[in-house]
């Protein structure tokens, strides 16, 4: 019977099938941010177990808040910092080389395709653009990974999604993950590898890939994996030349996890793209999504450009070509947050961040930031946002806030403005 | 043997996230103990008071998708340091349920009917219930009305909670 991706991967990661109904793996890397790792440290020593299972396989970043804001987020940072220091672990990025924790690690070379990767945070779905499986955990998944360097998962049924046509100009990943996670609902994947497939996914770059497995999560999905093929390989190579004579073999490893011709899937879903328009989201679910035009004219108070799921180098350019020469709305507070120093650095060079200054734009330092409402641009009660992040439950940028999730190209263009509108890269 | 019982508290909604079980503005806490008096505080819900209606509370029961959103571990603590160590839904989140068994606690997934009666029931009088893990059987209690409620746990997931969690069955297995 042929395999999907993430059966492959299981089947050479497998430690132990208790019950016969779950597989534990092995781990090739651990991701760790200041938020959700404390307290598994914390619980590890408390258990007298305060030890690691291989300090190279876990990487740390101090990204959620940075610089810390009080008293407490200082705390968070010192027992990360802390723990990397006692246990020799030397990727640890921390102030002045952080980064948000799903851009950073990537851009380091990291992530491989093959690899079982976990973390204490739902969105590490996004590394499965490489095609891996990489799934969020909770703290304690993430304690035993840290202590044993393993983790257990329930079988990987795999819900295939072909996209299919061409997307018009000014549509962007975010526009079709909004509209997959449209169709098949916020549940839609629960417990399901959600592996991506078809043309529109040959011919996206990384960066796009990235953004569409981030939220792969918010249609339920434990991963969301992209094939891997050239494209992978040509992102990687700086990483891996040393390892292969030249890309064709780095493809041929890696193809040992592509899905075999006769794999079977749980599921099978074709979506066509050809006509699809920029998107947005109302309400507080993912799966809430309307056309921008349907939502033309609703009037917000902060953009947001950043987050995990666009603060990459693509989306700044994307965001810059919208703004450029022009100036933001009076009504609105504008906000870019290049997702790690070295899209910061690119952005100075390409002129970006002058256009976003020039705009009136706000730029901030590489964090997670006003994503997850707890620094950086909280929303007050009754405040709306026009934002390029993942989520827009009630009260996630501030309690009684309201976000909005969309393009680079869409928040760029309501932030000029002020109120949710289609970018003039868009073309029907 | 392994069992848990409690008052029951009905959330009658779909969906219901991680953000609305505990906050993300709590989550720089980093004792498990102090997400407790936040539990449920944004959750907005028609006459549902987090201050009144989770005191004496063992047990909740909501509808579908119950924990989706964030990875969180703070949400089954938040449940844990209120004395809530069983949710009842048709369906969860992923990693809200293996979460609630990391932490020796019990998510319990009952079909729509099953669900429907213990809305039904618990809107007349209070319910409570009592979950056997080891016959994998509940019984709800509400008024002069007791009925039994048969669940399905795989083994994996007993074994978790009478282990007392992961930390504890992969110390003893890995
Ligand atoms: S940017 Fe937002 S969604 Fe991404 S890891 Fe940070 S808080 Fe989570």
């Amino acid at each position: 019977m042929g395999k999907t991706i993430a059966q492959k991967i299981f089947n050479s990661h497998l430690v132990d099938q208790p019950f016969g109904e779950v597989n534990v793996l092995r781990l090739d890397r651990v991701f760790c941010h200041e938020i959700t790792t404390p307290t598994a440290i914390q619980d590890l020593v408390a258990r007298g177990r305060d030890r690691v299972f291989d300090p190279d396989k876990i990487k740390a970043v101090i990204d959620h808040v940075t610089p810390a804001k009080d008293a407490k987020t200082a705390l968070q940072g010192k027992i990360l910092r802390d723990w990397a220091r006692r246990h020799a672990i030397s990727d640890f990025f921390d102030i002045g080389r952080n980064g948000v924790c799903h851009a950073i690690f990537p851009e380091k070379g990291f992530v491989r395709p093959g690899f079982v990767i976990i973390m204490g945070d739902s969105h590490t779905c996004t590394h499965g653009a490489f095609g891996a499986f990489a799934a969020g955990v909770g703290t304690t998944d993430l304690a035993v990974g840290i202590l044993k360097g393993v983790c257990a998962f329930k079988k990987p049924d795999t819900l295939k999604i072909e996209i299919i046509g061409t997307l018009l100009p000014g549509v962007f990943a975010k526009d079709v993950i909004l509209e997959v996670i449209r169709k098949i609902t916020v549940n839609g994947a629960t417990n399901k590898v959600i592996e991506f497939c078809g043309p529109v996914v040959d011919a996206m770059s990384m960066e796009a890939r990235m953004t569409m497995s981030n939220m792969a999560v918010e249609a339920g999905a434990t991963s969301g994996i992209c094939r891997p093929d050239r494209v992978t390989v040509e992102y990687l190579w700086p990483f891996i030349k040393d390892d292969y004579p030249d890309r064709q073999a780095a493809l041929e490893n890696f193809s040992r996890f592509m899905p075999d011709a006769d794999a079977v899937y749980a599921e099978h879903k074709i979506i066509d793209v050809k006509n699809l328009p920029p998107l947005v989201t109302f309400g507080y679910k993912p799966d809430n999504v309307k056309p921008v035009s349907d939502m033309a004219g609703t009037r917000v108070d902060q953009v947001y450009i950043g987050s995990c799921t666009n603060g990459r180098i693509e989306d700044l350019r994307v965001a810059a070509q919208v703004v450029r020469g022009e100036k933001i709305a009076e009504s609105v507070r504008a906000i870019v947050s290049p997702a790690t120093p070295e899209v910061f650095s690119q952005a100075l060079e390409e002129g970006l961040i002058k256009i976003f200054m020039d705009a009136g734009f706000c730029v901030t330092n590489p964090t997670c930031g006003a994503c997850l409402g707890m620094s950086n641009g909280v929303l007050a009660s009754g405040e709306v946002a026009a934002a390029t992040t993942n989520r827009n439950f009630n009260g996630r940028m501030g309690k009684g806030g309201m976000v909005h999730l969309m393009s680079p190209a869409t928040a760029a263009a309501t932030a000029l403005t002020g109120a949710i509108t289609n970018s003039h890269l868009f073309e029907n | 043997m392994t069992s848990f019982c409690g008052t029951t508290l009905c959330l009658d909604r779909s969906d219901i996230n991680t953000d609305e079980i505990i906050p993300a503005r709590y989550l720089t806490e980093i004792e498990k103990t102090a997400m407790g008096p936040h539990l449920m505080e944004d959750l907005e819900l028609e006459g549902f008071d987090p201050k009144q209606d989770l005191k004496e509370i063992g047990v909740l029961v909501a509808r579908r998708n119950f924990g989706c959103g964030s990875s969180r571990e703070h949400a089954p603590w938040a449940l844990e340091a209120n004395g809530i160590h069983v949710v009842i839904a048709e369906s969860f989140a992923r990693i809200f349920y293996q979460n609630m068994f990391n932490c020796g606690m019990l998510a319990i997934t009952l079909n729509t009917k099953q669900i429907d009666r213990l809305f039904q029931a618990a809107a007349v009088s209070p319910l409570h219930v009592a979950v056997d893990v080891d016959t994998g059987k509940i019984q709800a209690t509400a008024g002069p009305d007791t009925w039994t409620i048969p669940f399905a746990l795989t083994g994996f997931e007993k074994a978790l909670v009478q282990a007392g969690g992961w930390v504890e069955y992969a110390d003893q297995n890995y």
